[in-house]
């Protein structure tokens, strides 16, 4: 780089802090014989019958935009999808966007929803770009803190201790990447009375929601009075294994979705017509190959934990997505420490807590989307690497 | 049949050679549970067996060839097709029998040596049988899927990148 080279970057995108995934994977890839447990997506390919009926749509033709919300058809059965699944009525004509994938419609939700100022309550350990994203739209992330203690679960009293006056948004995730966390419903309710007292929108990313695996999964915006404030996100990406489709959903109040839809139509027009097609297959016909993968991700999440627990890990059992996230306090390292000297020494990589935020910080995450063959090896390789630290 | 059960026979159909420690914790049993539920399902014969699936096409010194036959066959009065089915799987070249609905009634499945043995099978022991009216015999060119399994070299490659958010 030159020592001339002006800086044109905005100052508030330098200020930007660059992802700490970015440097394992770096680290990792450079390497051979990596097992990686660092990976946030299925280890699934996407159901044969998405990926046919997405070629067929090619076949005949469908290769034009689709509406700025997205295909009719599509938004016609996410309503009947939500309805059935998630106990929630959204009207296709005005409360339903189809995004390109679910980190854009929380960039929307952000940028139709905050004024330059406004607060974000979020909780951590969180996916790496809501920080980012709420402060790109000129808003301020408050971050409160989730803990073990808790099983990792945001008590209702947190968060109401961080509301000011400043405070417009309160952003959700459950089933929590990369805490595998659940809230229940009743936890739910708590923290939407605090919400409603304080007349708080939710954000509630429920990219996981299909992956969840010892209860019935509740939508915050099922919670009764919680409809209208709510903006639920979430995507075809987790539960079909369609990660690189890029395909995603908000749903909410009809002027939101309306500002949400003004500022998608300026900047992307419409999300993918060949992936809206495959996702059409996937609500329609889709439930056999989730059902098929999320028995699967159990017993995977069963096996990993008791192995971890087993090594001398202390680690909750996580109620859904696939992640699960053992502590390492026990061994005096750090995560970043941890992370490295696992990988260098045994070849397995994993993501060290403190990239999803300081409270992350003594914590990793272990992803368990990946064959149990892998599982079983990077076991094996992270109990021998256990015994060399003690 | 209870849910365990179920999700036991369903992780063995994959993979045979789990051992019952590894599937104990992934269905959130004992291993000694697990023991005694494969046990009595093999009593009940619900297991029948443990194999192997080869590709035998990358065992450069086999020789084998793959046959499908459709036999129509007239059914023996009070037996039914049981009879003559099991006049055909008796014979140990003949691999798989169903019987199906439509334009025939038996399909047979067999292996042999060299297309002349299966047609020796065919025209001594198959065609012979009283009940058979007809044989039409079709020869496997080449196994793409069986028993759910594709037969391609590195179909597991994972294609994700080695971390992501």
């Amino acid at each position: 780089m030159s020592t001339y080279e002006k800086n044109y970057i905005a100052d508030h995108v330098n200020e930007l802090k660059p992802s700490g995934i970015r440097k394992f994977f770096d680290l990792a890839s450079k390497m051979e014989n990596v097992i990686s447990l660092g990976v946030g997506e299925p280890d699934f390919v996407t159901p044969w019958n998405v990926i046919e009926a997405s070629y067929h749509s090619l076949e005949r033709g469908y290769t034009a935009y689709t509406a700025n919300a997205g295909l009719w058809e599509l938004r016609k059965e996410l309503s009947v999808f939500l309805e059935a699944n998630y106990q929630v009525a959204y009207n296709p004509e005005d409360q339903l966007l189809v995004t390109v994938g679910a980190s854009q419609a929380i960039d929307l939700a952000c940028r139709a929803i905050l004024n330059p100022g406004d607060e974000v309550i979020v909780i951590e350990p969180s996916f790496v770009s809501y920080v980012p994203t709420i402060r790109l739209a000129g808003g301020v992330p408050v971050i409160v803190e989730a803990t073990e203690e808790h099983a990792f679960k945001v008590q209702a009293e947190q968060i109401e201790k961080a509301i000011t006056s400043k405070t417009k948004a309160l952003l959700i995730c459950s089933p929590n990447n990369p805490t595998g966390a659940v809230l229940s419903k009743e936890e739910m309710e708590q923290i939407s009375e605090v919400a409603k007292a304080h007349d708080l929108i939710v954000f509630s990313d429920e990219i996981y929601a299909d992956l969840i695996y010892d209860e019935a999964f509740t939508s915050f915006a099922s919670i009764p009075g919680m409809i209208e404030r709510t903006i639920l996100i979430s995507g075809f990406s987790k539960a079909f294994a369609m990660t690189g489709w890029r395909l995603g959903y908000a749903a909410g109040p009809k002027s939101i979705v309306e500002a949400m839809t003004k500022i998608h139509q300026y900047t992307i027009m419409c999300a993918s017509t060949m992936a809206q097609h495959g996702a059409l297959e996937a609500l329609r016909n889709g439930k056999g190959s989730v059902l098929e993968m999320k028995t699967s991700y159990r017993q995977r999440r069963n096996y990993v934990v008791k192995a971890l627990q087993e090594m001398g890990l202390s680690c909750h059992l996580p109620g859904g997505a696939f992640y699960v996230f053992p502590s390492i306090k026990s061994t005096g390292l750090d995560s970043e420490a941890f992370a490295e000297a696992l990988l260098e020494d045994q070849r397995v990589a994993v993501v060290p807590g403190n990239v999803f935020g300081e409270s992350g910080e003594g914590y990793i995450r272990c992803s368990y989307a990946t064959s149990m063959k892998q599982l079983t090896e990077a076991m094996k390789r992270m109990r021998r690497f256990m015994e060399k630290l003690k | 049949m209870d849910e365990k059960e179920m999700e036991l026979l369903r992780i063995l159909e994959k993979n045979g050679r789990l051992d019952t420690e590894t599937i104990a914790s992934m269905i959130e049993v004992k291993e000694e549970e697990v023991k005694k539920m494969i046990e009595k399902l093999e009593q009940e014969c619900a297991i029948l067996g443990y194999s192997t699936l080869i590709n035998w096409a990358k065992v450069l010194t086999h020789q084998g060839v793959t046959a499908m036959i459709e036999v129509k066959v007239t059914p023996t009065r009070g037996v039914g097709f049981d009879h003559v089915a099991e006049r055909i799987y008796r014979f140990p070249e003949v691999k798989a029998l169903y019987l199906m609905s439509g334009a025939y009634d038996l399909s047979i499945t067999v292996e042999g040596q060299t297309m002349m043995e299966i047609s020796r099978f065919v025209s001594d022991k198959l065609s012979t049988l009283e009940s058979v009216v007809s044989t039409t015999t079709h020869f496997v060119l080449k196994k793409y899927k069986h028993d759910g399994v594709i037969f391609q070299d590195k179909d597991d490659d994972d294609k994700r990148m080695m971390v992501t958010p």
